[in-house]
């Protein structure tokens, strides 16, 4: 038996980005006792690489914007697909959750009579976007931890949790993991737990995503009988940086594209031009200079198609590099320095500046970037209930990029940070509502507790060569050629093959060392989050038999009718992932009503 | 493969004989809190590579277990923070094509803060500094809910926020790179940038300046601007953080006109130490569960 540290509170939550960030200091002001338990150092999160800017109908650059507009540019760039409840309350209540941060210590860039300025980003009908340069996510993060240190949120750093404890209705009431430091163990009593660990992005060979997001929030949820929903739906963003090799798939935030950089092929075209799809037609401007008047004046101008949501463009760039009209190394041209002085590149996108100055020894005031399609964003994940964040085990919470439904088929630019902070909150409140009703103190099973620890330890027991790098490698391979950008059924059959082989392999991956900062250890455990997430993306994708925002299938193009009403629900049934297709909540009238011709 | 190359860091350990002209050759540092020694590791060169890829090449081929911190590698974490050829500076930002070739290259973890493992190393002490903090205080809202800032009012705080918290600044102080003892009553570079950014809050209300004076321990700081050398960020931690805020604390305490302006005025006197401990993530700590067993319970 492995001797496990014990601490007791009242909410757990997993996850220390902005959503966990955000629910752990509301339910710590509700009055729970509360533990932020994160893999990383805190502050490192994903969300810390967010770059462009947190979308909220704040109204300071256009007053015309609003929450309607804003919910109904969400549910477009999510091909409808989206909840609309979370939608709804995503767009309602984002920019009380900005100026929230802006108490906090943020500062966002000013608008000249000294308001929060609000930047352009595809999709967006209205410059939305408050931001700090291209480090939003930065300063987000930075808020929301010096508010939770302050108000004394115990934080449990560089700590993986390995498997959630039920009681015996099924309830979740603890959760069992270790220290990365030292491997020693430890059990945590909960009576709620909230799960905000992020996306899976680190089960694809090119991605924006850092180490950490290896699906463990989807797995943890999984494995304790929740259901994941529409996890086909995954977001390439059309700009990676694709050179040096080292660098590929480091994020180019659509920030310079807002800020009036375009997009060309080897030709100098602007290509996208030829890539305006039928649903956005009547949004989007036809000629050059339609599109370059628009910056200054949305009134009477529609957007350029560079601006377009990242699903098309994503697909638009694979297509012109498939013509063999791409860059050098396989992207296209993104070009800021034609459009905009030196100045003003350097002010209004250092990070990126920076970035390429470093990385590729590329100036982006004088030079064009090489970019192309990287894995960015889950918009599937825990099916949780709209307004609670409830998900479907008693005891559970999902919020951020780990929870699904709020960005339906495709997520639109700005709209992730203010998922966090918008759903953390709710889940925050909801997690500290049950816990403040529960009385006692959470009696966690031990026998549960020893069969986790148990299985943790069992990889230093495997003897053999599987080695848990190169099962990571395969399933990276695997994900991008055969789950990427383009599907089609043969290969997505190839790959639900492939896994379960991956997957028998990763179980018996031998490590060597011991138990102490050991990565090796570390990436078997991911594997199983990883494996587990992929396995239900694999099968969402066979199922979806049509194209739909981040889902694009070669052998069902487009919109089919008979999946437009429905959501793909995975769930673990009998130590088995299966899928089932299940009818999507309908919206009232008043709020179908703005999606009617002519409204806006 | 990996070849122990004994316990003395300085002298360059023999190549192996059979290894191919052409590889880098890489000298990471192996061990825990008990000890450690360079070890040496071979790897083919690949293009537009940084310091970080080839640790991970290793990693992933010769040395599973091989601890080293990162989380983005784009330079917007500051987690993989180490000293290469002696020098600190961000493993992910460092381009294998900037470093000598003729000579191995060394990776060692930053040593102004305990080993763990490896490359990596306990900077919990950063944490708790945080802590000690006394947080924002904003002025009241305008009258339609909004905070009004000019921009140019706020450039300089931005600046400050660019921090990473690489600790990189922390690890060169003079003050307490090898100093321990030092630790307790000083809080580094990186929070003065915290302090100074928040002196300059145009909507903070507190003022700390007595505080980062006697608790804080900024008179230790003798402006040699190793911390501004090292940021990644490039933040004038020296010139636009530390100095100003020296000149702040003498302003307030050494001199007559101000001291008796705010006897004549009534401006609140300046935070104490004592006072501004309310303020700080330590005394909101949580009260204990009623049923919380004693930690190393068994389970």
């Amino acid at each position: 038996m492995t001797d496990t540290e014990r601490y007791d509170f009242d909410v757990v939550v997993i996850g220390a980005g902005g959503a966990g960030l955000r629910a752990a200091i509301e339910a710590r002001e509700k009055g729970a006792r509360t533990a932020l338990v994160c893999k990383s150092l805190l502050g490192k999160a994903h969300t810390v690489m967010a770059e462009g800017g947190i979308a909220a109908a704040l109204g300071s650059v256009w007053p015309e914007d609003s929450w309607e507009v804003h919910f109904r540019d969400t549910m477009r760039g999510g091909k409808m697909l989206n909840n609309w409840r979370m939608a709804q309350i995503h767009a309602l209540e984002s920019p009380d959750r900005v100026l929230e941060l802006e108490e906090w210590g943020a500062l966002f860039d000013r608008t000249p009579d000294g308001r929060i300025l609000q930047r352009d980003f595809g999709g967006h009908r209205y410059a939305r976007l408050a931001h700090v340069g291209d480090r939003t996510g930065l300063e987000m993060i930075r808020a929301l931890q010096h508010r939770a240190v302050s108000i004394g949120i115990d934080v449990f750093m560089e700590c993986k949790i390995v498997r959630l404890l039920q009681d015996g209705t099924g309830a979740v009431n603890g959760a069992v993991g270790f220290w990365r430091e030292s491997g020693r163990f430890l059990t945590f009593g909960a009576k709620a737990v909230v799960l905000a660990t992020g996306g899976i992005g680190k089960a694809w060979k090119f991605t924006t995503n850092s180490w950490e997001c290896t699906g463990d929030g989807m797995a943890l949820a999984l494995w304790a009988g929740a259901d994941l929903i529409d996890m086909e739906a995954v977001q390439f963003h059309p700009t990676g940086m694709v050179w040096p090799p080292s660098a590929r798939g480091l994020l180019v935030t659509e920030g310079v594209r807002g800020d009036g950089g375009v997009l060309k092929n080897r030709d100098g075209e602007r290509f996208m031009f030829n890539y305006i799809s039928p649903f956005f037609a009547a949004e989007t401007a036809e000629t050059i200079e339609e599109g370059d008047h628009w910056y200054t004046n949305k009134k009477d101008f529609r957007r350029p198609p560079e601006l377009l949501p990242r699903d098309e463009v994503a697909r638009a760039i694979n297509s012109e590099v498939k013509a063999g009209r791409g860059s050098p190394h396989g992207g296209v041209f993104l070009d800021i320095a034609s459009r905009r002085t030196p100045e003003e590149i350097r002010r209004l996108l250092p990070s990126m500046y920076h970035q390429f100055k470093e990385l590729a020894d590329i100036d982006i005031t004088t030079t064009p970037m090489e970019v192309g399609p990287t894995c960015h964003y889950a918009m599937g994940g825990i099916r949780v209930e709209a307004d609670s964040e409830a998900t479907t085990v008693a005891g559970l919470y999902a919020a951020g990029e780990t929870a699904g439904g709020m960005h339906g088929s495709n997520r639109l630019g700005g709209n992730s940070l203010s998922d966090l902070v918008v759903f953390g909150r709710r889940a925050g409140l909801a997690a500290a509502e049950r816990a403040l009703e529960i009385p006692g103190a959470p009696q966690v099973s031990e026998a549960q507790v020893v069969d986790v620890t148990r299985h943790a330890t069992s990889y230093f027991d495997n003897e053999g060569a599987e080695d848990a790098y190169a099962v990571h490698r395969e399933l990276q391979e695997t994900m991008q050629a055969l789950v990427g950008i383009i599907r089609i059924e043969s290969e997505l059959l190839e790959a639900k093959e492939k896994l379960a082989v991956l997957a028998e392999r990763a179980s018996k991956c031998a490590v060597e060392g011991n138990l102490q900062f050991n990565p090796g250890w570390h990436l078997a455990l991911d594997l199983e989050s990883m494996l587990a997430v992929s396995n239900c993306t694999t099968l969402s994708a066979i199922e979806r038999r049509e194209s739909r925002g981040g889902h694009t299938r070669d052998d069902y193009p487009g919109f089919r009718p008979e999946f437009e009403n429905v959501n793909m629900i995975t769930r673990l049934v009998d130590g088995e992932y299966v899928v089932a297709q299940e009818p999507k909540p309908q919206m009232p009238d008043e709020l179908a009503k703005l999606f009617e011709e002519g409204a806006h | 493969m990996a070849i122990d190359t004994g316990p003395a860091p300085s002298t360059a350990p023999e190549p192996p004989s059979d290894a191919p002209p052409k590889d880098l050759v890489m000298h990471l540092w192996r061990g825990d809190a008990s000890g450690g020694r360079f070890q040496e590791y071979h790897v083919a060169p690949q293009e537009g590579e940084v310091v970080l890829d080839v640790v991970h090449r290793i990693q992933a081929t010769q040395a599973p277990d091989l601890a080293v911190r990162w989380n983005c590698k784009a330079g917007k974490c500051g987690s993989c923070s180490a000293e290469i050829n002696g020098r600190p500076a961000l493993m992910c930002m460092t381009r294998m094509s900037t470093l000598p070739t003729d000579q191995p290259v060394t990776v060692s973890p930053m040593r102004a803060f305990p080993i763990m493992r490896d490359l990596v190393t306990d900077v919990s002490y950063n944490f708790e500094v945080a802590k000690l903090i006394p947080a924002f205080k904003p002025g009241p809202k305008d009258p339609d809910g909004l905070h009004r800032m000019a921009q140019v009012d706020i450039d300089r705080g931005q600046e400050f926020h660019k921090c990473i918290e690489c600790f990189l600044c922390q690890n060169v102080c003079h003050v307490i790179r090898d100093h321990e003892e030092n630790k307790p009553r000083y809080a580094g570079p990186r929070f003065f940038v915290r302090l100074a950014e928040l002196e300059m809050h145009p909507l903070d209300t507190l003022d700390r300046r007595d505080y980062i004076h006697e608790d804080m321990g900024i008179g230790y700081c003798n402006i040699t601007k190793c911390c501004t050398e090292v940021c990644p960020e490039d933040i004038h931690i020296t010139d636009n953080a530390i100095i100003p805020l020296k000149e702040r604390i003498v302003d307030s305490r050494y001199d007559p006109v101000a001291w008796l302006g705010r006897k004549i005025t009534g401006r609140p006197t300046p935070l104490r130490a004592s006072e501004a401990r309310k303020h700080t993530g330590a005394a909101h700590a949580q009260p204990p569960a009623a049923a919380t067993p004693e930690p190393g319970d068994s389970a």
